[in-house]
């Protein structure tokens, strides 16, 4: 009797530390994620310690991540298409310089060099060079610092272009990852929600209790297969399947990404929907039926009506699935990180950049927190799903 | 009286378990007719017989003939079961009303039968919601939720729901026993100007009330018909030891 008055309260407080400690983790998750996220606005779209330089004259004092990707892609020719005067552009690095001046003139240590670059540029009108901070800042007299805009959050959502890599402005624009992300989570769920409400309704109300019990643990089985099997076996099946049915270059399209999520979310519609059918009182079924309603009838008025919020649930656990899922969307959807025009072309969402290039992006880098930035539209897109659908199934009840 | 129902050597189980034995019985049109008996006696399963709800209910074996107006519903083709249904009225021990409006619940056997005629349902709604004694209670709030309601204005709910596809026997399953006092009374006001209309079939636990709403009497224990007769007779002059046994409570 003693014993329990001590243990009880001790329990009951071990309890109350792990809901609010598990509460805590998800709040410092959030707040790392975003914290990650954010910082990346407003940097510049340049390699740390790196400045782009024009000559003197030019009257071109500003220029964003696509004007500069063209530029040195050597799309764009002439000054006047960026706001400039009718000059020819003439790209210039450091490669340049060190041929053009002897070792004598750069000096033993390249202590010259930033003399050479200074008149060097200054023969040149049209030129537009990309240099290290640490051998031009503050240096050169015969050219300018060209302001490079930032990255602002609004250009990070609306840009079509995806290169994080590119030099000498890297290009965030993630237009293509997220569309992609919709495409293929729509159809998806497009697919897998009539399939998987079928399937839970013939399991509920029609199948005999024999094909229950073998059906219900194979598919609940399905839930827990690896993503990276369903991602073979998507390669394997879907994709040669998508590439043969629609006579296309190459299978690996949003397509064939929407039939392999519609699979791995299948389980779970299913198991969650059946559930909810099967809490449809019985009473409620056999007032139905008394009434002279058919089976069929009490299916559609009645206990799906009744199952309803599950139902959602379920869904928007489909959803969640097919948005957040990283790997099989990686093996089957091609990852290019283009404008989805189709849903047979190559797509790429968001989950699988992430998990493609946050390998590659130097820690705490721009591309890394883009690539966090990314998991934070991520969060808030799932976020505004759940919030959206429990207000529908709120307004249904 | 003519028998509006008739039961001939009916048998029941349910896998092993035997649960109405050779039970003959005839129930009177427009009447009312009580089944009284312990728990598990049966006498839920035999009224479940007469709109086929034991069907639903798997491993479920019938034998003997159960005849409704001479005809055995246990030959017709599976096709007419929904028509019998709608001949035959339940009203379940828990108001059941579904996860609709209160329009809706009562429209909703119309509907399922295929009626669309918009000024027939209307019209439909509210003389039985009338004959349920509830339309002054729902009449501003039609299109509210029938859960909204109270359980004994629930309940009042489903047997105008029974009533709307007009049937000619209604089924009363424990009808009563989830409501308080007051609501028990309205019901069995209810049955007792029913079963002008109507053949009523009650089974309930409550002595007192099968006395007071029933002309027939039957008594059920151990899955076995003891005892039916009038309902007067049953109460005062038993002729089997059982029927007397349960009705003064000495077990039950």
């Amino acid at each position: 009797m003693r014993l329990r008055k001590i243990t009880e309260p001790v329990f009951e407080r071990l309890i109350k530390i792990c809901g609010y400690s598990s509460g805590f983790i998800v709040l410092l998750i959030v707040i790392f994620l975003f914290k990650e996220g954010i910082s990346f606005f407003n940097l510049s779209p340049v390699d740390e310690g790196s400045m782009l330089w024009v000559h003197n004259s030019n009257s071109v004092q500003e220029l964003d991540a696509a004007q500069i990707k063209d530029i040195f892609d050597q799309k764009i020719n002439n000054w006047q298409t960026v706001g400039g005067k009718d000059l020819p552009i003439r790209l210039f690095t450091l490669d340049e310089v060190g041929k053009a001046f002897t070792a004598e003139q750069l000096g033993p240590k390249f202590e010259y060099l930033p003399k050479c670059i200074d008149s060097y540029m200054d023969s040149l009108p049209g030129a537009i060079g990309f240099f290290p901070e640490k051998q031009t800042a503050g240096l050169l007299k015969s050219a300018k610092a060209v302001e490079v805009d930032k990255v602002s959050f609004s250009s990070f959502i609306s840009d079509t272009e995806w290169f994080p890599t590119s030099r000498p402005a890297a290009r965030m624009g993630i237009m293509p990852l997220l569309l992609g992300t919709l495409l293929v989570s729509f159809f998806a769920i497009l697919i897998a929600l009539p399939l998987g409400l079928a399937a839970s309704i013939y399991l509920a109300e029609i199948a005999d209790e024999r094909v229950r019990k073998i059906l219900k643990p194979v598919i609940e089985l399905l839930a827990g297969i690896p993503s990276v099997v369903y991602g073979f076996f998507g390669l394997v099946v879907i994709v040669p399947f998508v590439q043969n049915a629609f006579n296309l270059p190459v299978g690996e399209t949003a397509l064939a990404g929407s039939i392999v999520l519609a699979i791995m979310a299948l389980p779970t519609i299913i198991t969650v929907s059946e559930d909810a059918l099967r809490t449809t009182p019985r009473a409620m079924k056999e007032a139905s039926l008394a009434l002279g309603a058919s089976k069929w009838q009490t299916i559609r008025k009645v206990i799906v009506p009744y199952a309803a919020s599950g139902i959602t649930a379920a869904a928007i656990l489909g959803i969640g699935r097919a948005i957040g899922e990283t790997m099989a969307a990686l093996m089957v959807t091609g990852n290019s990180a283009i404008m989805p025009h189709s849903l047979l072309q190559p797509v790429r969402t968001i989950p699988a950049t992430i998990a493609a290039e946050l390998g590659e992006a130097p820690f705490g880098g721009l591309h890394f927190k883009a690539l966090f930035a990314l998991g934070c539209i991520l969060f808030i897109i799932t976020l505004i799903i759940n919030l959206l659908v429990e207000r529908v199934s709120a307004k249904r009840r | 009286m003519s028998n509006k129902i008739e039961t001939i050597d009916v048998n029941l189980h349910y896998g092993d378990f035997h649960a109405l034995k050779d039970i003959s019985l005839g129930i009177p049109e427009n009447s009312v007719t009580a089944l009284i008996g312990p728990s598990g006696c049966g006498k839920s399963t035999y009224l479940r017989l007469f709109n086929r709800m034991n069907d639903l209910i798997p491993e479920t074996r019938i034998t003997g003939k159960v005849l409704l107006d001479g005809e055995n519903i246990y030959k017709i083709k599976a096709n007419k079961i929904d028509a019998l249904r709608r001949n035959v009225g339940m009203v379940f021990q828990k108001p059941n009303p579904f996860p609709k409006s209160i329009f809706e619940n009562v429209a909703y056997g119309l509907r399922v039968n295929g009626i669309t005629d918009k000024s027939f349902i209307e019209g439909q709604v509210e003389k039985t919601l009338h004959q349920a004694a509830l339309w002054d209670e729902v009449k501003d709030k039609l299109k509210k939720s029938a859960f909204e309601l109270s359980g004994g204005q629930q309940q009042r709910l489903c047997i105008a729901r029974a009533l709307a596809i007009e049937p000619s026997i209604i089924l009363m399953d424990e009808p009563a026993s989830a409501l308080d006092p007051i609501s028990t009374g309205k019901i069995e006001d209810l049955i007792f100007e029913l079963k002008a209309q109507y053949t009523i079939v009650i089974v309930t636990h409550n002595m007192q009330q099968a006395g007071r709403v029933s002309d027939y009497t039957g008594f059920f224990y151990l899955g076995s018909l003891i005892e039916f007769g009038k309902t007067r007779k049953i109460f005062t002059n038993p002729s089997k030891q059982e029927t007397e046994n349960y009705i003064s409570g000495r077990f039950g």
